[in-house]
């Protein structure tokens, strides 16, 4: 575990307004942190910061082992950086752009052919390198500014909102891409894509309102729903309501719901315990024929409202 | 300061300027109106002088028309298409990026003035010019582009407004030009202190490009240039590094 990105108690005041107000978090080789947080959180801010496009209030950011504010090109020639946006010069083709990005990356000769082959084949923009970028379609604009970001093969990546404004396949085409680089690199991805907690990261961090709300791994952040490991159930040859009071009786049950449209009930274990397999045992020593039994994944959706939003308002 | 970045960065812009016609355009219209400034306002021909000094003595004038719309794109189209966040985030440094920039503009400046070389055949084959002065008030018209264009880059970079840079551009460079002159003076004379509107007189463009326009290179008029250029690219890039996450 090679760390690679080290941010220490970093804060951006506009004015009166703190951008982000203390964050601190630490990226190592292999990770891919999914950076979460409602619009306006601090994400933008925050890699802005990391890449030395902001100075930050106060607080350090090591790249690679260099300061950001003492070594600013060391920390840039460490990283690769798509911007919100994937703003490019409008003007120029894919190929005369990434021309230029390679020969600013200190690349020459077969070394930058080479590079920029790779990179436009890894970001599929081959068919388009001789097109004025302006004339693209939003989804390869945002592919030029993914092949810009990883053409010369950087420690470090920083992507602000990669898949924004992709259809489906391209999201798709982005994460496999990011998956396969995943192993060498430390990434840093925002988004508000909750999917791609699953698809894509090794780790989230999820910030509002300037400040880190939760640091840890896919799992432990679906473990903080409600739903973690809830295991919904139907049987067939029983009344309801015999099955319901059998279902509250159970030890390891600490709340029994019934679903909509007679579907059977959801039980949410104590403690957030797995309990499908126990269940489906105690049910059949009964004699009952089980028509459904799953058990639920916790919802992102939910577990995002609760940690970004004030307690009186994720309710709603 | 690598060079090396100066020159990627220079190429770059320089070709942007190609990847429209406004390049061609401009040059059209700057070949127009030296050949106009140069045989009507300048009367090349009655005064039956072979040199090209009708040619050069109307340059001020259009550089405070013409420069302005070379500069104004520089950092303000930039910032506005959010490419400066990309740009900040090479690793190269503000500098580099600043002076690759008003490189790139400066040769462009160089090559509309280039393509003025059918006059300087034309005075050739009419009599026996002194070719050494027409070199020289070469240099310094292209000098003082420099200064025109180092104000203008400065100015784009306050603000995304390609037009806000012109106007500005044209304003300042104006100043430049006309101070020492009646109006500026006047205006200056009415608040500040002798000593004060005195320096100022001695900054207008005009009393150093007259003598150059007319072949003689003074150091101190060469120096006035050069740190002209050095100061508002200096400016240029402070203000670039204060504002371009705004």
């Amino acid at each position: 575990m090679t760390l690679r990105i080290e941010i220490d108690d970093i804060a951006k005041h506009f004015g009166a307004i703190k951008a982000v107000d203390g964050v601190s978090f630490s990226v190592s080789k292999g990770e891919v942190l999914g950076f979460l947080g409602p619009n306006g959180a601090g994400k933008s801010t925050t890699m802005k910061m990391i890449t030395g496009f902001l100075t930050p209030t106060r607080g350090t950011v090591r790249v690679c082992g260099h300061d950001v504010l003492q070594d600013p090109i060391s920390v840039k020639a460490n990283l690769g950086y798509l911007p919100e946006g994937a703003p490019a010069y409008a003007d120029m083709t894919p190929d005369g752009f990434l021309k230029f990005i390679a020969e600013i990356r200190g690349l020459s000769g077969a070394a930058k052919r080479r590079a920029i082959d790779e990179s436009a084949d890894r970001a599929r923009i081959t068919t388009v390198m001789h097109q004025p970028i302006e004339t693209l379609s939003k989804g390869y604009k945002r592919r030029v500014g993914l092949a810009q970001s990883i053409l010369h093969n950087p420690p470090v990546l920083i992507l602000d909102e990669p898949t924004d404004g992709l259809d489906p396949n391209q999201k798709h085409e982005v994460r496999t891409l990011i998956n396969e680089m995943a192993d060498d690199k430390a990434i840093i991805i925002s988004t508000h894509i909750l999917e791609e907690v699953h698809a894509l990261c090794t780790r989230n961090v999820v910030i509002a309102n300037g400040k880190v709300k939760f640091d840890g791994t896919p799992l432990e952040l679906e473990a903080k729903s409600r739903y973690f490991n809830a295991v919904c159930v139907n049987v067939a040859n029983i009344e309801q309501s015999q099955f319901e009071a059998f279902l509250t009786s159970l030890s390891y049950v600490s709340q029994v719901e019934k679903l909509d449209n007679n579907a059977g009930f959801r039980v949410y274990p104590k403690s957030g315990q797995q309990v499908t397999a126990q269940l489906s045992e105690n049910i059949r020593e009964n004699g009952w024929e089980i028509d459904a039994l799953y058990a639920e994944h916790g919802r992102l959706d939910e577990v995002f409202r609760s940690i970004t939003l004030p307690a009186s308002e994720a309710k709603n | 300061m690598n060079l090396l970045n100066v020159w990627i960065i220079m190429k770059r812009e320089f070709g942007g300027y190609f990847a429209t016609p406004v390049a061609y355009v401009f040059i059209i219209i700057f070949l127009l109106l030296t050949g106009f400034s140069t045989f009507y306002v300048g009367n090349f021909f009655e005064r039956g002088e072979a040199d090209l000094y009708p040619f050069f003595s109307m340059h001020p004038w259009l550089y405070i028309l013409l420069i302005p719309a070379i500069s104004m794109r520089l950092w303000a189209e930039e910032r506005k298409s959010g490419s400066i966040e990309l740009l900040m985030t090479l690793p190269v440094s503000v500098f580099e990026a600043v002076l690759g920039k008003f490189m790139a503009a400066w040769a462009f400046t160089g090559l509309a003035l280039f393509l003025n070389f059918p006059l300087w055949i034309t005075v050739n084959y009419l009599g026996d010019p002194d070719n050494g002065v027409i070199i020289a008030s070469f240099l310094g018209s292209l000098l003082m582009a420099g200064g025109f264009l180092a104000i203008g880059s400065c100015i784009s970079a306050i603000t995304k407004n390609q037009v806000i840079a012109f106007v500005l551009s044209l304003i300042v460079s104006l100043v430049f030009v006309l101070s020492g002159y009646g109006i500026v003076i006047d205006f200056f004379a009415s608040w500040a202190p002798r000593t004060i509107v005195e320096t100022i007189s001695s900054f207008s463009f005009l009393t150093h490009f007259d003598a150059i326009s007319k072949g003689v290179i003074d150091l101190r008029d060469m120096m006035y240039f050069i740190s002209l250029i050095v100061i508002w690219l200096f400016a240029n890039a402070l203000i670039v590094n204060a504002r371009k996450a705004d």
